[in-house]
């Protein structure tokens, strides 16, 4: 069994009387891509906003690395309403670290629609990425007291876009690019972070047939080249069943079923929740 | 990737377009005291430094930051008042604070200054001793009303700050607090400086700070939080401490912008500094462009020139037009009003857009063909 990177515990995040994640328990191993998938509205991205701790779950824990990243249990008035099936509360304070300081322990993210600096550079969108390693205080880095260290990120910049492709678009406005290279572009700005888990929240979406191979070619050497591990959330079932290690299935906030590609295929709780009935499956 | 030798030339080139300016300001300042109607230039210049500083500095937190913050009257004022307060002669101050008993501060920086540096070098170092501290003051003042205030957004934050400017001067007039600020009374006969060039000066090396923040990583930051705040936090940018950063260092430079507009003006009263200086300030950003340094020194120029002199014709009621009686004083603000909506109508993002006036120079580059 490899290293644990993240591990999720029971997982319950309500907005007033809606659960829209229910006791969701899930981790990542060192090296794997896990996926997360389901149909729409099924919490998906309120399960990655937990995570990086953009919401703060209703109850639950989630320990990244080995070390207690974030802790909630259900407080004030939501305590009296919480309606989530995990009933036992985590106890002690709740920890709810900003998504910056989740990013700077090495948890980088992507987002659903493309959240790029549109109006800046290529290169500075990576740049910029760089700033949370950035040591100098604020007057050595505004009278250039430290050349060295803003070379050198420059330095690590240039050698990330051109690892991705992407130096010879250096100067170009990020808005500018097409759709495909701006989902690059992004996914080059979260490794800027030097992050161990990469997620990824629909990194194919509106992408066709071929663009879509390109990007599981593509996910699958970053996960090599960087020793990441991969959570992502996806519709493109073909690049979920290639790519990943293990999926997770998510249906009304509650995980229905995990396992390899060919378990969830099968899973006939899985093809119920997206195709409905499920006996009019034959196969 | 910039060179050292790259580098190095682009710091000879800012240094030489400094002492330019410097020369220029001598310069003008020549011919406004020898060339018949040019006597205006001097304040109209004199002023335009003090309010470009301001305006750079709101456009840092504005333009840069993506902060919409209307407090900058406050904090000039802050800075004005402190400026005033610490530099006022010993001798005078029973004078100046007459209903106060001489006040409760009883002693002036530059005079402790010239009293081991002797007393020209001396008072000089002082007085510029006494704008730092009037920018820390203000400084702190953003820090303390940051702490709650920047929690809110857009419109939210605009009105909240523009509240505590408010605040601040109904404070400063206070009986209250009199004794230190004297009130509602004016506060006269401290130290100014005696040329333009010394305002440019300061000017110079503040707006410089300013553009080379902006220009480092901390610089990059802001302009990350202006673009979208939430990929700038999930990619590691501490929201809090990067916009407190932002608004400390813009209400530091406003508070030095004051503390040169109380020299300007030479005598201070909290009742000038009202919620529409901060938009005639605002109004220079928008026009100069929001982002563009350079477009809101250019723009305070302007702005200053046609308020102030150029358009000082139209107040003067005998030279009437058909025989009515248009013209006359606050008609140059009505004429005034118009061009500043000529100027939004047809430069929609300002004079210079985003963009500074040295790319106005460079060569402009091919553009490329995006690799698909």
């Amino acid at each position: 069994m490899s290293e644990n990177i993240l591990h999720a515990e029971h997982i319950t995040t309500q907005f007033g009387g809606v659960v829209a994640i229910n006791d969701l328990t899930l981790d990542v191993n060192a090296g794997e891509v896990v996926a997360l998938i389901g149909p729409n509205g099924a919490g998906k991205t309120t399960a990655f906003n937990c995570i990086t701790g953009v919401y703060q779950p209703t109850n639950g824990k989630v320990d990244f690395l080995g070390t207690e990243l974030l802790r909630n249990h259900p407080q004030g008035k939501i305590a009296k309403i919480y309606n989530g099936d995990h009933k036992e509360f985590y106890s002690g304070k709740a920890l709810a670290p900003t998504p910056d300081k989740v990013t700077k322990l090495g948890l980088a993210r992507t987002f659903q629609n493309i959240r790029l600096w549109k109006s800046q550079t290529v290169f500075d969108n990576v740049l910029i990425a760089k700033h949370l390693r950035y040591q100098s205080g604020l007057l050595s880095a505004t009278f250039r007291l430290n050349h060295a260290e803003e070379a050198k990120m420059r330095a690590e910049t240039m050698a990330l876009l051109e690892e991705q492709n992407l130096a010879h678009l250096k100067d170009e406005v990020a808005g500018s690019l097409p759709y495909g290279l701006q989902r690059r572009l992004e996914i080059a700005r979260g490794l800027a972070t030097n992050p161990k888990l990469l997620l990824l929240d629909e990194p194919a979406a509106g992408m066709n047939p071929q663009e879509t191979q390109e990007l599981t070619d593509f996910i699958r050497k970053i996960r090599d080249d960087y020793k990441l591990s991969i959570l992502m959330i996806e519709h493109h079932m073909d690049l979920v069943m290639q790519l990943s290690d293990r999926i997770y299935v998510l249906d009304f906030g509650k995980l229905i079923a995990q396992g390899t590609p060919a378990e969830i295929q099968e899973n006939p709780r899985v093809i119920e929740a997206y195709l409905g009935v499920a006996d009019d499956v034959e196969d | 990737m910039m060179t050292e030798s790259k580098r190095r030339q682009k710091g000879i080139m800012a240094l030489m377009a400094a002492i330019a300016l410097i020369i220029l300001s001598i310069g003008a300042e020549w011919v406004a005291g020898n060339v018949d109607g040019m006597s205006m230039l001097l304040p109209v210049l004199t002023k335009s430094t003090a309010y470009s500083l301001v305006a750079v500095s709101m456009n840092l937190l504005n333009g840069f930051t993506g902060l919409f913050s209307l407090g900058h009257a406050g904090f000039m004022l802050i800075g004005a008042y402190s400026y005033a307060i610490l530099s006022i002669p010993v001798a005078k101050r029973i004078g100046v604070y007459q209903y106060y008993d001489g006040g409760l501060i009883q002693f002036s920086v530059p005079e402790v200054f010239s009293g081991f540096l002797g007393d020209s070098i001396g008072t000089v170092v002082g007085m510029c001793v006494t704008l730092l501290i009037a920018g820390i003051i203000a400084a702190i003042f953003a820090f303390l009303i940051g702490l709650p205030v920047l929690r809110l957004k857009s419109d939210y934050l605009a009105i909240a700050t523009l509240g505590f400017a408010e605040i601040m001067r109904t404070f400063i007039q206070y009986e209250g607090s009199a004794p230190l600020t004297n009130g509602s009374n004016t506060l006269r006969q401290y130290v100014t400086f005696d040329h333009l060039y010394s305002y440019v000066i300061v000017a110079i090396i503040c707006i410089g700070s300013i553009i080379l923040l902006v220009n480092s990583t901390y610089g990059r930051a802001f302009k990350a939080i202006r673009d979208d705040q939430i990929a700038a936090e999930a990619m590691g940018i501490n929201l809090a401490k990067h916009k407190m950063m932002s608004f400390v260092i813009s209400s530091f430079f406003a508070g030095v912008g004051g503390g040169l507009m109380a020299m300007y003006m030479s005598s201070v009263q909290a009742k000038g500094f009202t919620a529409a200086m901060t938009y005639e300030i605002l109004l220079i950003v928008v026009i100069g462009g929001i982002g563009s340094i350079s477009g809101s020194v250019i723009a305070t120029c302007l702005f200053v020139a046609c308020s102030e002199w150029w358009l000082r014709f139209l107040d003067v009621s005998d030279n009437n037009i058909l025989g009515m009686d248009l013209l006359g004083p606050g008609f140059r603000m009505v004429v005034f009003s118009v061009i500043i909506m000529i100027i939004v109508l047809f430069f929609s993002r300002g004079i210079m857009g985003d963009k500074e006036i040295t790319d106005v120079f460079k060569p402009r580059n091919k553009k490329k063909e995006v690799a698909k």
